[in-house]
Formats: structure tokens, C-alpha cells, sequence
């Protein structure tokens, strides 16, 4: 079992998640994220002083997924969430040791 | 006891609808200050705003009234009316007799001058954001709306005041609100320090839609601040009321065609900045200027007090939400172009400018009596804060800085 991680542009949250679930991912968790990466902050301007604001707005999109469809997954991601542009973002992949389902309480892949 | 023939229905009216008014811009001024601050402090600029409509107004109608248009003195009023006595009865208020006669009942222009009263130490708390101690606040408009405002309001507004005598204008208040607002926030600040790390730190506003709605409110009930006091409903008033809207426009647009020009974007904070110091500036002259004189006066204003922005980081004071760019200013060129542009042609009672053939004597009168209220106020002032900050401190601790005021003076949060 992995899990996917991917930072994306706030506006692209919409296409992502129409992709994945076309895809057949059957569920997912987003959250409101600030950060930067090459793209850096910005400046605003505010009475004639410039603020560098670092930290801009981004979502993280979280979900856990079985080994086998990793790489499909991973590639519906980053072409939904392409613009092409400077800060689209990041996916990252990791192994995750259990899962729980509470309601039923089962384990593992089934758990997905 | 006045005759019902003095007293105008329709003056009465219009002078009641602008206390209201009044009454509104200080709420608004909140917004307009609370859309600027951090989110951490949001309720803190909001309560002290507030806060100043309930303590002002009763200190005023206990005291302050009283010492502002009390009695026949220069310098200051007295205590005649102490608690509102004899306010339902008398027959006129000292000085305002002959032309200066009022045609409002003096009950009404107590309410009136009551929300003057209440706005004016609201201004100092731009200044003085996200670090003043609310309990500090409290006593120093308290002792500043008894000690500081009557004084000046005395000597400007009633014709009685050596300045007034004098033969110094101002309208609505230029002087005695915002210059005295605006002078005592920097005596204010240079006792309180600045905030913690400011300016290496960004402090960016954190809700302008607040401050844009702040704006419109304060330019809604600036209309009553200055067609207001032409104390009735004339054309005069008329007058007043076009050139406070043509004062803001105008100097929206200066502010903005510099801020572009400078600093690359026209920004709504621009535009409503630029508004509020357009409506600064023309309000000592509301009532005494006509023609096109409220655009030039506006466009100034707009220019000058974008110029005048930097001033604090010259200087190293942390001026927060810059009363003093904008309302000290503003102020002070408000009063200064009165001396060019005042026209008796538009107001009888008032006297020629430079312009209008008036000769230099009208702006050396409005020179002494900015100086006056300059020098006056920032001692007095200066001494109340340090009086303060020696016995109950006047700053909060530096852990309740960081938290911020609303968690740490109110115990409350504006945003879950």
C-alpha cells in the first residue's frame, strides 16, 4: 500500500480529482497547504511597502492506493494537475506499514 | 428661554440625521483600522473603537461639553454644565449669539458635537495597534477626552476661544480632530515603542475588503461630519456636502496616479487611503471653499499624504496604520490651503484667502492656530502616556504581543 501525496495549485484541485476518480480512486483527503519551491513567494505592495510573502497558497491531496496502481495514479495526477507554468507542484509516493477501516475494521488492502 | 421662532424644523432635522451619521463613522473607522491590523488583533482595534462610543459619551455629557463650550473664557470652558445641567433650558449657549446664533436646539448640538468627541481619540488607536494595554487605552482617552479635546475644541469651535476670536477657520474639525488626534498618536507612540519587529517583519493587513467597507462607511457619515456643521440645512450644507465628495474623489485619484507611479500597482488600500486623506483635508475647509477649489484640495491632499507615508520609516517611529501620513497631514494641509482658497463669497462668517484677495492674514491665523494645537496637544498628551506607562504600564507584555490582543486583553477570537 502507498501513499500519494501530491501539492498542487489551489484552482487545479477541481481537474485532479475528476481524473483520479475516473480513474477509479475511490476516495481522498485534501487540505488547505502554504509553501514554496523553485516558484518562490511573491511581493505585495501595501501603502508603498513591499511584503515578500513566501509562503503561497497551495492544497496537498492525500490517498492511499494499492502497490499496482502507483504509476497509473501518480501519471493521472501530474497530467490533470499541469499547466506547464512554474509552481504546478509536487507528487511524492510512500509505503504505508497498515490500514484500518474503523467502521468494519478491516485490515490491509481491503481497507482501501 | 429660546423663542420656538428661532429654532428651524428643517436645520433641526438635517443636524439630528448628521449626528447619526456621526455616530456611524466611528464603527466604520474600526473596520477601516480593523481590515489593516493582523487577524490576532482584529478585536482589539474593533473594541477600542467601540469602546471609545461608550466611554466618551458619557465622559462628555458629564464633563467634557461643559468645558468645551461652557462659559465666556478664552482658553478654556467651565463647569456650568456639569452633568448636563441646564441643558434642556437654557436659552443660548455662550458665544453663540448674533450671526454665530444657533438655530438648532442647544440639546441637539450637544449630540452633535458628541460624536466629534467620541471619533477623535478612536483616530489614535491606528497608531498605536497591536500593542496597547486596553486598560491603559481606557485611561488615556478618558483623561485625553477631558484634558486634551475640550481644550482644543474650545478654543477653535466656540466663539468664544482665542483661537476662533483670532480669526483662525476651521470648518469641521481639521484642527481639533485630526491634527489633535494626529499629533497626540506620535506622542502616543514615542512613549509606547514600536511593535515587536517592526519594520523587518511583514505585517501585512489580513482582511482589506474590511477596510474598503470601513471606507465607505466613514465617507457615508463624513457627509454628516461636515454639511453637519453648517448647523443647518442650507446651501451651505449643500456646499460642504459637495466638497467633502469631490475633496475624496480627488484625492483618490491623486493617490492612486502616485502610488502607480511609484510603487507599480493601484491598490484598493490606495484607493481607500487616498479617500480617507481627501476627506481629512477638506474638512477644516467644508464650508468656506467653492468652485473647483475642493478638487486641488483633494488632489493635494491625495499626493502629499502618499509622500508623507514614508515619514515613519525615515524617522523610526512604528506609526501602524499612518494617522499621522493621513490624518496629521491631511490635516495640517487642510488648514494651510484654507489660508489660499477660503472664499466669503461661499460663507459670510468666514474670511478671504490669498486667493480670493484675502491678503496673508487668514493663513498666518490658521499657521498660529495649527501651532497651538500642535504644541498643546503633543505635550499634553506626551504627559498623560508617560504618566500612564510609569503607573499601570501602558504596553502589553511581550508574550501577550505575540499572542496578540484580542486572545490576551478580551479573551476572545475573531476568526474559529
Amino acid at each position: 500500500m502507498k501513499l500519494v501525496t501530491a501539492i498542487i495549485k489551489p484552482f487545479k484541485v477541481d481537474d485532479v480529482k475528476e481524473a483520479l476518480k475516473s480513474a477509479g480512486v475511490q476516495g481522498m483527503t485534501v487540505s488547505e497547504a502554504r509553501g514554496f519551491g523553485r516558484q518562490g513567494g511573491h511581493t505585495e505592495t501595501y501603502r508603498g511597502s513591499e511584503y515578500q510573502i513566501d509562503f503561497v497558497p497551495k492544497m496537498k491531496m492525500e490517498l492511499v492506493i494499492d502497490d499496482a496502481d502507483v504509476d497509473r495514479v501518480v501519471d493521472v495526477i501530474v497530467r490533470a494537475a499541469s499547466t506547464g507554468k512554474i509552481g504546478d507542484g509536487k507528487v511524492w509516493v510512500t509505503t504505508v506499514e497498515q490500514i484500518v477501516r474503523i467502521r468494519t475494521g478491516e485490515h490491509g488492502a481491503d481497507a482501501i | 428661554m429660546l423663542s420656538a421662532a428661532t429654532i428651524d424644523s428643517g436645520a433641526t432635522a438635517w443636524v439630528l440625521v448628521s449626528t447619526a451619521l456621526v455616530a456611524f463613522m466611528t464603527p466604520g473607522l474600526a473596520f477601516f483600522y480593523g481590515g489593516m491590523v493582523r487577524s490576532k488583533n482584529i478585536l482589539g482595534m474593533l473594541m477600542q473603537n467601540i469602546f471609545a462610543m461608550g466611554l466618551i459619551s458619557v465622559l462628555w455629557a458629564a464633563i467634557g461639553f461643559s468645558l468645551a463650550f461652557g462659559g465666556d473664557g478664552a482658553y478654556i470652558g467651565n463647569f456650568d454644565f456639569l452633568f448636563m445641567k441646564d441643558l434642556g433650558t437654557i436659552a443660548e449657549l455662550p458665544g453663540y449669539t448674533k450671526e454665530f446664533g444657533l438655530v438648532v436646539p442647544i440639546m441637539v448640538f450637544f449630540a452633535f458635537q458628541m460624536m466629534f468627541a467620541v471619533i477623535t481619540p478612536a483616530l489614535i488607536t491606528g497608531a498605536t495597534a497591536d500593542r496597547l494595554k486596553f486598560s491603559a487605552y481606557a485611561v488615556l482617552i478618558g483623561v485625553w477626552g477631558v484634558v486634551v479635546y475640550p481644550t482644543v475644541a474650545h478654543w477653535v469651535f466656540s466663539p468664544n476661544g482665542w483661537l476662533f476670536k483670532r480669526g483662525a477657520l476651521d470648518f469641521a474639525g481639521g484642527a481639533v480632530i485630526h491634527v489633535n488626534a494626529g499629533v497626540a498618536a506620535l506622542a502616543v507612540i514615542l512613549v509606547l515603542g514600536n511593535r515587536k519587529g517592526w519594520p523587518r517583519e511583514a505585517m501585512p493587513p489580513h482582511n482589506l475588503p474590511f477596510t474598503v467597507l470601513g471606507t465607505g462607511i466613514l465617507w457615508f457619515g463624513w457627509f454628516g461630519f461636515n454639511a453637519g456643521s453648517a448647523l443647518g440645512a442650507n446651501g451651505l450644507a449643500a456646499q460642504a456636502l459637495v466638497n467633502t465628495h469631490l475633496a475624496a474623489a480627488a484625492a483618490m485619484c491623486g493617490w492612486l496616479v502616485v502610488e502607480k507611479l511609484r510603487a507599480g500597482h493601484a491598490t484598493t488600500l490606495g484607493a481607500a487611503s487616498g479617500a480617507v486623506a481627501g476627506l481629512v483635508a477638506i474638512t477644516p475647509c467644508a464650508g468656506f471653499v467653492g468652485g473647483f477649489a475642493p478638487v486641488i484640495i483633494g488632489l493635494t491632499a491625495g499626493v502629499v499624504c502618499y509622500l508623507a507615508l514614508s515619514l515613519k520609516t525615515k524617522f523610526g517611529f512604528d506609526d501602524s496604520l499612518d494617522v499621522i501620513a493621513v490624518h496629521l497631514v491631511g490635516g495640517i494641509l487642510g488648514a494651510v490651503l484654507l489660508g489660499f482658497f477660503a472664499d466669503t463669497k461661499v460663507n459670510s462668517l468666514g474670511f478671504d484667502g490669498i486667493f480670493f484677495g484675502g491678503g496673508a492674514d487668514l493663513l498666518i491665523d490658521q499657521l498660529v492656530a495649527l501651532g497651538a494645537t500642535i504644541a498643546f496637544s503633543f505635550i499634553v498628551t506626551w504627559i498623560i502616556a508617560k504618566a500612564i506607562d510609569a503607573t499601570i504600564g501602558l504596553r502589553v507584555s511581550s508574550e501577550d504581543e505575540l499572542v496578540g490582543l484580542d486572545q490576551s486583553q478580551h479573551a476572545e477570537s475573531a476568526y474559529q
